[in-house]
């Protein structure tokens, strides 16, 4: 009946006949009760509570309940919930990418003017030129790129994220959800872990601590990272918006971008219970308890909370945490970029050795570098990608978020296949590094830690590698 | 003790907080300890922080909070050490969060454990209530967000609640400090004895009763003076490890031992200040 072994203690010699009466005694009366013991007690307390509160709770006019009641019927029922959660998360992606494309360029354009400005006003005072270009073109272009590319989207979906989470949507998500997870011999309350780490994997992997048993836990812990993150979200919205939406017509190409999105977030699902499946049929084998979860009121959301959290705890946290690495990160681009040996910079000489296994992947030896150069976080991959690209005279001119494209696509043989792999790359790799240290903490092992990051990378080398091989054999892209 | 200034004239312009001063962190000896439970999003917190004047961080994704955040505050002449447990929505189960609060209520024998819950969905939060008042007699029931159930139109009953129950039951509302005061009397009296509480306990069928009654009679004789070896009955019954251990490692007494060399040293305290 225990799950747990007796720990190796002392026990107290005073007792002891009387101890092991009592135990064989509990032991002894348990079968008698039956072995719906557990649920009738679970039941009796339902059952009390529920005339308790009959007794002392006398409604006047109870429209607000019923229809808390007719939402819930309708956003959980097993026909239309499904279909009206990603109608929902659709719609989020769609107003995200359609509000953000405009302020995106206008800062981009902006920040851009000024580094030209900035440079030219350094090379007028007489200062050398290699400071010039590791402060404006190296540190400072990393900062602008991050702040053009980042900022609007978080402005515009972190407050329609907090308002759903305000109202209580998230756990009818996990409500939708649950059966699945049951069938993955994971913990239904997996869904609510999952749905948090859409927030933000670290967080998501503390919220595991809700998980009763070590073995769903764990599970839960090891699948969180297939959720993009409030980190990852930018930089596949942005990856839909500017290559994506380019190769659809324009009147169709903000659904598309929109629809891509909501496909990348249901392949993260999908592996987090393909490998929850696996997980519990392989190394942590055994089967999914029962719970219940609880659906808690819908609260009219509080508009100052959200903006606050949203805005402070959630845009502007992350874009800090964004610029932080994104400044080294600049400044280690335009110093690769810049050092040459044998006529070739060292950003060249890495790109070009990591190209052959780039090219396997569907991507390229830049975008590698990039993912190399930004492990500390997520979020800068695709803001460092650029840089590598611009930084080491690959792409001459600076083009607008829009050109951006054409650009990739002309210069440096950029496929649909190249944007579709880097979404799938980007969903799939490793935890940052602060998820990998929560991990370390949460599950106490160095071991399950590192189980984390070769589940992760292996599967993302493993998917795009095969995307991209089905892609050659059919002969989409050469 | 000097330095706790215990006897500050009350706050002139909050009649309120009359007799309550917040000692946020700064208390290091405290003469009663109160605990703080409920499910999630019942405004545990802002009990919490109205009590203590701390600013404690309030999170709305259920289970963020899983270990116990400590306060105190004085009330009375009587220090105060206020601890907030997780929000749970059962005690049964053996998730961590659930057991943090499960033990402290067990192990740390609170002299008081006050259950926050949300009156606009008092049914799902009596479970919970009832399942505390399985463990500790000395429970007040604070039903947060009175207003927010007035514009809802319902009425609570708080009286037939109390009778019910066998505990008291408190109107609050935390946000705006309505009823705290009435709150934190009805604690007191809790406490002193001066309100004695009949809990309401779950009853289930005649050959559970026997099975429990049976086993809670060895309990006793194994640890004499436990308060509540019903509870631990059940628990043995439903195959519970984490009781198991205490009972082996003798942590159950230990505890209990302890509780009762605080219980004096607060009885010695009365004397010497004349009270009672």
């Amino acid at each position: 009946m225990t799950d747990t072994p007796y720990p190796n203690r002392e026990p107290s010699t005073a007792g002891e006949p009387l101890l092991q009466e009592l135990l064989a005694t509990a032991e002894s009366l348990r079968p008698t009760l039956g072995s719906g013991f557990r649920d009738e007690m679970v039941n009796t307390l339902y059952r009390e509570a529920e005339q308790l509160a009959r007794r002392a709770v006398h409604t006047r006019a109870d429209r607000r309940y019923d229809l808390d009641q007719k939402i819930d019927q309708l956003v959980t029922s097993p026909i239309f919930g499904l279909p009206i959660m990603l109608i929902l998360l659709a719609a989020v992606f769609w107003v995200t990418i359609v509000g953000a494309n405009v302020p995106s360029q206008m800062i981009a354009s902006a920040l851009f003017w000024f580094e030209e400005r900035a440079a030219a006003w350094f090379t007028s005072l007489g200062i050398p030129w290699w400071i010039t270009g590791f402060l404006w073109h190296g540190v400072y272009r990393g900062l602008a790129w991050v702040v053009s590319v980042m900022l609007p989207p978080m402005a515009i979906f972190f407050p329609i994220f907090t308002i759903l989470e305000d109202l209580g949507y998230l756990p009818r998500v996990a409500f939708n959800l649950d059966f699945l997870f049951k069938k993955a011999g994971a913990h239904g309350k997996q869904a609510l872990t999952m749905a948090m780490g859409f927030g933000c994997n670290a967080a998501g992997v503390i919220a595991t601590r809700v998980i009763d048993s070590p073995r769903e836990r764990l599970i839960a812990i090891l699948t969180n990272n297939f959720v993009p993150c409030n980190g990852r979200f930018p930089t596949l919205i942005m990856l839909a918006t500017v290559f994506v939406a380019a190769s659809f017509p324009p009147a169709v190409a903000s659904f598309a971008a929109a629809g891509s999105v909501v496909l990348v977030v249901l392949i993260g699902v999908f592996f987090t219970l393909a490998v929850s499946w696996a997980l519990s049929r392989t190394i942590l084998k055994g089967e999914a308890s029962a719970f219940t979860l609880e659906l808690p009121p819908y609260r009219v959301p509080n508009i100052g909370r959200i903006l606050y959290t949203s805005l402070i705890d959630r845009t502007i946290f992350v874009l800090l945490r964004a610029m932080t690495t994104a400044a080294p990160a600049g400044a280690i681009i335009w110093i690769l970029g810049n050092i040459s040996v044998s006529g070739i910079s060292l950003a060249n000489h890495i790109a070009q050795f990591l190209n052959p296994l780039g090219l396997a992947l569907g991507l390229d030896g830049v975008i590698l570098l990039a993912y190399i150069i930004a492990i500390p976080a997520n979020e800068i991959v695709v803001p460092t990608m650029l840089m590598v690209y611009l930084g080491t005279g690959m792409m001459t001119d600076l083009p607008n978020l829009g050109m951006l494209q054409s650009l990739l696509v002309g210069q440096h043989g950029w496929t649909l296949l190249t944007a579709i792999n880097l979404m799938l790359f980007a969903l799939l790799h490793n935890p940052c590094a602060t998820t990998i240290l929560t991990i370390y903490k949460e599950t106490n092992s160095k071991k399950w830690a590192a189980v984390s990051v070769v589940i992760t990378l292996g599967l993302a080398f493993v998917v795009t590698f095969l995307t991209a091989s089905i892609a050659r054999i059919l002969g989409w892209v050469p | 003790m000097s330095t706790l200034k215990l006897n500050q004239p009350p706050c002139e312009t909050c009649p309120a907080n009359a007799r309550l001063a917040q000692m946020g962190l700064k208390m290091d000896r405290f003469d009663r300890v109160v605990a703080l439970a409920g499910n999630p999003n019942t405004g545990k917190s802002t009990v919490f922080n109205a009590l203590t004047g701390l600013k404690q961080h309030t999170g709305n994704w259920p289970g963020k909070t899983v270990t116990r955040a400590e306060g105190g505050f004085v009330f009375n002449n009587v220090r105060y050490k206020l601890v907030d447990l997780p929000g749970t929505y059962s005690l049964l189960s053996a998730s961590q969060d659930e057991e943090v609060a499960r033990n402290f209520l067990l192990f740390g024998q609170p002299d008081c454990t006050i259950v926050v819950t949300d009156a606009t969905a008092l049914e799902r939060n009596l479970n919970l209530v009832l399942q505390v008042l399985e463990i500790t007699d000395k429970v007040v029931v604070a039903v947060n967000l009175m207003d927010e159930a007035r514009r809802k139109g319902l009425e609570i009953d708080t009286r037939s609640l109390s009778r019910d129950l066998g505990v008291p039951a408190v109107p609050i509302v935390a946000r705006t400090g309505e009823g705290m005061q009435t709150l934190l009397s009805t604690m007191e009296e809790v406490i002193t004895g001066q309100i004695i509480t009949h809990p309401r306990r779950v009853q289930g069928p005649p050959e559970f009763q026997q099975a429990v009654e049976t086993l809670a009679r060895k309990v006793e004789t194994l640890v004499p003076g436990l308060p509540n070896p019903r509870w631990i009955a059940i628990r043995l019954l439903d195959g519970d490890a984490r009781i198991q251990q205490a009972l082996v490692s003798g942590e159950l007494a230990t505890l209990m031992h302890a509780q009762q060399q605080a219980d004096v040293r607060f009885s010695q305290k009365i004397a010497l200040d004349g009270r009672q």
